[in-house]
């Protein structure tokens, strides 16, 4: 056991240092480089002032030296300022990974107490009308465009009927908590009606495994009300594939996230990678992105994890 | 004796089988027909544009923000042009985005799964390390990357990189890129079983070399997971073209795609939200009838699957 996690933290920050010089890699053949945007902004800069500063910052020097100096200062705990926010990097990500941690976690809430009792519904009566409705309009919620529904969200509630704002996050002392929460509706909205489709999904199929398994027979059999059948003796097993996928659909969640957040201007982890790609925020676009990479690496193995201590048949090599 | 058991039984081959399980699974039958009116209505773009008088990109001050009529059916954009048949070469150009790379993706994938699971070993460990990293990386992050940095910068030849349809190119091939996970398990999965079994040993004795083995004898035994898995993939990459071009990285205007349609859309929102309706509804059928054409394709090619 404590093998098998030792390697899988040795293979994730191995996946992480390739990301990151995959990523490191891919900024620089993003348009123009920082010095090349100061020359644009100041007028009195000549050609030989910007060769002057690339060779200053070291922006002359070829790829594999200048990602080994950043890995060097990484290292050391140094990540560099942000170029939109003038601030070091990692005092702007703080605040943003809480503001994201929230809205995943509440969309996750949400879509959890509506996926587990429409899945056992569903799987309860395979093939009658209300499982193929409930099918219907769970593929329905995994189809539909994140950033769409987000529009017409605000088309109905913010414009028509002006129910709900369209997006910010309502300032923290100054209007108080019930602001707040009005500004996160729309936002944990969207991003579960794109998660709880595919979860009600998964939990059918997994119930409807477990319902034929022999245990539930000889439970039947020995006649258990169909209650404790249910909800103690199924219901128990078939949440063990669904945790799992929960922990795996992470990465998946967090593009759901980076979407809303940028349709709300919800000031999360996604729109900061968004916009600091966009802004040509070299610093800050590449911890934010290995950042994120981290964190869906990190719930993978929790995942695996997790499987291990809840099935005990399960064993890890 | 009874009725039914003297009728003659038709002969059942597995084709039949596969066709009569998917007659059965409405849904799918329904998705394919909705399919295949949305490619020809996409492709009847030109035509419709003749028979109609107008130019899609022809652009209509005077003319903004039409409500449906006549001479418009579904209202014009903020340009005054006209909403359906933008709506209809958009959809030329989403669903060849979403069909070429699925085929794309799904030739990655198979090229990376077919070895892995033939030959075993250490090739087996490399690739499927590989592709657990691909799987375990956020996506949309990535693609955003990706979709942003420069082809000069990258050595691609000036004309290449500023050709009117090279926006398009570059979609298909970055999200082809990160989507070839699912079938390279899938097919690695497969090749794994039947490397063992008799007909494929056969051909070895007989001095098949690796690649005969692996693509003449083991491939098309492991075509339906690859067709299910590259039918439900279209949806889903649907859905990123469409968000990539919508936040400007995508499909680049000119060229109209569902996604960046949307775009303008949202500027307008208070001034114009109806411009927001159509080409979303459209996104949302096609995607959705993507998956239910897969669902159906993986219930009738999976006899095991067939419900009781």
């Amino acid at each position: 056991m404590t093998r098998y996690v030792l390697r899988r933290v040795i293979e994730s920050v191995a996946v992480l240092l390739v990301m990151s010089f995959v990523i490191y890699g891919l900024m620089a053949l993003m348009p123009g480089d920082p010095i090349d945007i100061m020359v644009q902004s100041d007028p009195n800069l000549t050609p030989a002032d910007a060769v002057r500063l690339k060779a200053l910052y070291g922006l002359d020097k070829p790829i594999t030296e200048r990602y080994g100096n950043w890995l060097g200062a990484a290292a050391q705990g140094d990540f560099g300022y942000s170029r939109i926010h003038n601030r070091p990097v990692l005092e702007i990500l703080g605040p943003r990974l809480w503001n994201t941690v929230i809205l995943m976690g509440l969309a996750m809430i949400v879509s959890l107490a509506l996926a587990v009792p429409i899945g056992v519904f569903s799987a309860l009566r395979p093939y009658s009308w209300a499982d193929y409705a409930i099918n219907f309009v769970a593929l329905g919620g995994i189809s539909v465009p994140v950033f769409w529904l987000a529009l017409m969200l605000i088309v109905l509630f913010s414009v028509v009927l002006g129910w709900l704002p369209a997006g910010g996050m309502g300032m923290a002392g100054e209007a108080g908590f019930w602001e707040q929460a009005r500004h996160l509706v729309l936002p944990v909205v969207t991003l579960s009606v794109a998660t709880v489709g595919g979860l009600t999904r998964f939990v059918r199929a997994s119930m409807m495994e477990v319902m034929r398994d022999d245990y539930i027979r000889t439970a039947r059999a020995k006649g258990l009300p169909r209650r404790v059948v249910v909800f103690k003796h199924a219901l128990r097993n078939a949440m063990i594939p669904v945790v799992t996928i929960l922990a795996l659909s992470f990465g998946s969640l967090f593009s759901g996230a980076l979407i809303t957040e940028t349709m709300f201007s919800y000031l999360g982890m996604g729109k900061l990678i968004y916009d600091s790609i966009i802004g040509n925020d070299y610093n800050m676009a590449l911890v934010s992105l290995l950042f994120a990479t981290g964190l869906v690496l990190a719930s993978n193995m929790a995942a695996d994890l997790c499987y291990g201590w809840l099935d005990p048949r399960v064993s890890y090599r | 004796m009874s009725v039914a058991m003297d009728r003659p039984r038709r002969r059942e081959t597995p084709l039949r089988l596969t066709v009569t399980r998917f007659l059965d699974h409405r849904a799918a039958l329904a998705s394919a027909v909705v399919l295949v009116v949305l490619v020809l209505l996409a492709l009847a773009a030109p035509l419709a544009e003749h028979a109609m008088g107008l130019d899609a990109n022809e652009v209509d001050l005077l003319n903004r923000f039409a409500a449906p009529s006549a001479t418009h059916p579904l209202g014009t954009d903020e340009l005054g042009r006209d909403m359906a048949l933008r709506l209809m070469y958009g959809g030329q150009v989403s669903l060849f985005a979403g069909l070429a790379t699925a085929l794309l993706a799904a030739v990655i994938g198979t090229l990376i799964g077919l070895p892995a699971g033939y030959f075993g070993g250490w090739l087996d460990s490399l690739l499927m390390r590989l592709t657990d990293s691909v799987i375990a990386l956020p996506l949309l992050p990535l693609l955003i990357v990706m979709a942003a940095i420069d082809l000069n910068k990258l050595g691609v030849p000036p004309e290449i990189a500023t050709s009117p349809n090279v926006s398009l190119y570059r979609i298909v091939l970055i999200i082809a890129l990160v989507g070839w996970t699912t079938v390279a398990r899938l097919v690695r999965g497969a090749a794994l079983s039947l490397r063992e079994r008799d007909f494929v040993l056969a051909a070895i004795a007989q001095g098949a070399g690796p690649m005969t083995v692996m693509f003449r004898h083991i491939l098309p035994n492991a075509i339906s997971p690859i067709i299910v898995a590259t039918t439900l993939s279209v949806g889903a990459i649907i859905l990123l073209e469409s968000v990539l071009s919508f936040l400007g990285l995508g499909i680049q205007p000119p060229i109209a795609s569902w996604g960046n349609m949307l775009t303008n859309a949202q500027d307008m929102i208070y001034e114009a939200p109806a411009l927001a309706v159509f080409p979303g509804l459209a996104i949302f059928a096609t995607v959705i009838a993507f998956n239910f054409l897969g669902d159906g394709l993986q219930d009738a090619l999976d006899p095991k699957a067939f419900r009781e």
